[in-house]
C-alpha cells in the first residue's frame, strides 16, 4: 500500500477504535496477535508468558487510545507497547538475548558451500561449477496442495535457526513486518537486521534445495 | 583490468551474488551495483535460478501456519474493549 493510503487507512481505523467500534478492535486483534506472539518471544521464553504479554499489550493499547498521537502507525505503536511490557517481563524472567548483536561468529556460514564455485585458477574463478550450479526446483514450496511436506521442511528449518536469525526471518517473512519495524522493535541497526535476515533466508533456501535434491534422487531423476 | 572483467554482469562473480542477494531484494544496493547484479542475472542461469529460489523461500515463509491468541483471550479482550471504550463507557 502506498504510504498516503496506508496513513489514511490507519487514521480511519484509529477513528473507529476511538469511537468504540468493537468489530474494528476484534479485527486487529485477529490480524496482529500472531505477529505479536512471535515478537513477544524476543523477551519471554514460554508460550504462556507470550500470551500474557500480548494480552497485556492489547489492554494497554485500549487504555492509551486517547493519548496516541498518530506519529507512528498503529502497528508500530502496539509493537512499542509490546516491547515495553515484554522487556520488563523478560527482566523478571531473567531472560536476556543480545538482540542488537549478530550472535556467535559460527552462525556466519557462507550462504552457499564454497566448493560449489570454481577455484582461483579457473578461467571463471568464483563462478558456479557445472555440478555446483543450482537446479530449478520441481515446484514452489508455497503451493499448498502439493507441498505440505516441503512446508514442513521449512517449518523445521525455521525452528532450528539460531535464535536471532529465526526472530528476524519470522517477523519479516512469516509475519510481514517491515525492516524499520523489526529494527526499532529489536533495537537492531538496519545493517545487522539484513545480515541476520540474509543468514536465515540463505540457510532455509539451502535446506529446501537439499530436500528437493533428495527427492529427485528417490525418483531417479 | 582486462576486457572480460569490464563486461556488464561480470564485474561480480556468482560467489558474491549469493551474498548480495538479500541486499538486492531489500533494495539497498546503490544503482550501479543493482544494475550490475541484474546484468549478471541476465547472463547467468545458475544465479538466476538461485535468486528465484530465494524468492520462493520468502514467499513460502509467508504461508507457514502461525499461532494466535486463544479464543478465551480474544473474547476477554473484546469484552474489555467494550467495557472501556464502548458507547456506554464514553465519558
Amino acid at each position: 500500500m502506498p504510504r498516503e493510503e496506508a496513513e489514511s487507512a490507519d487514521a480511519a481505523l484509529l477513528e473507529r477504535l476511538r469511537t468504540g467500534d468493537s468489530d474494528a478492535f476484534a479485527e486487529i486483534v485477529r490480524a496482529w496477535s500472531p505477529m505479536m506472539l512471535q515478537a513477544a518471544r524476543a523477551y519471554v521464553s514460554t508460550d504462556a508468558s507470550a500470551q500474557e504479554v500480548v494480552q497485556e499489550a492489547w489492554l494497554a493499547m485500549i487504555r492509551g487510545l486517547d493519548r496516541f498521537e498518530g506519529r507512528s502507525s498503529l502497528r508500530t505503536w502496539i509493537l512499542a507497547i509490546l516491547g515495553n511490557i515484554g522487556r520488563s517481563r523478560g527482566v523478571r524472567e531473567a531472560r536476556t538475548v543480545p538482540w542488537s548483536s549478530l550472535g556467535p561468529a559460527d552462525d556466519a556460514a557462507p550462504a552457499v558451500d564454497p566448493d560449489r564455485f570454481r577455484g582461483p585458477d579457473d578461467q571463471w574463478p568464483r563462478h558456479w561449477t557445472p555440478l555446483g550450479k543450482p537446479r530449478a526446483w520441481p515446484r514452489s514450496p508455497e503451493e499448498e496442495t502439493l507441498a505440505a511436506e516441503d512446508r514442513r521442511e521449512l517449518e523445521d528449518g525455521l525452528a532450528e535457526l539460531p535464535e536471532q536469525q529465526r526472530m528476524v526471518v519470522a517477523l519479516r517473512d512469516v509475519h510481514g513486518l517491515t525492516s524499520d519495524e523489526v529494527c526499532s522493535f529489536l533495537d537492531l541497526s538496519a545493517g545487522n537486521q539484513r545480515v541476520l535476515l540474509h543468514r536465515g533466508r540463505s540457510r532455509l533456501r539451502g535446506l529446501l534445495e537439499m530436500h528437493y535434491a533428495a527427492e529427485a534422487e528417490v525418483m531417479g531423476t | 583490468m582486462n576486457d572480460e572483467q569490464r563486461t556488464p554482469g561480470l564485474t561480480i562473480d556468482c560467489q558474491e551474488i549469493v551474498e548480495l542477494v538479500t541486499d538486492y531484494l531489500e533494495g539497498v544496493l546503490d544503482t550501479d551495483m543493482a544494475a550490475e547484479v541484474e546484468a549478471h542475472l541476465q547472463l547467468c542461469d545458475g544465479c538466476d535460478i538461485y535468486i528465484e529460489q530465494m524468492r520462493a523461500t520468502i514467499r513460502s515463509l509467508g504461508t507457514v501456519p502461525v499461532e494466535t491468541l486463544s479464543e478465551t483471550a480474544q473474547s476477554e479482550l473484546s469484552r474489555a474493549f467494550r467495557d472501556l471504550r464502548g458507547p456506554a463507557a464514553a465519558p
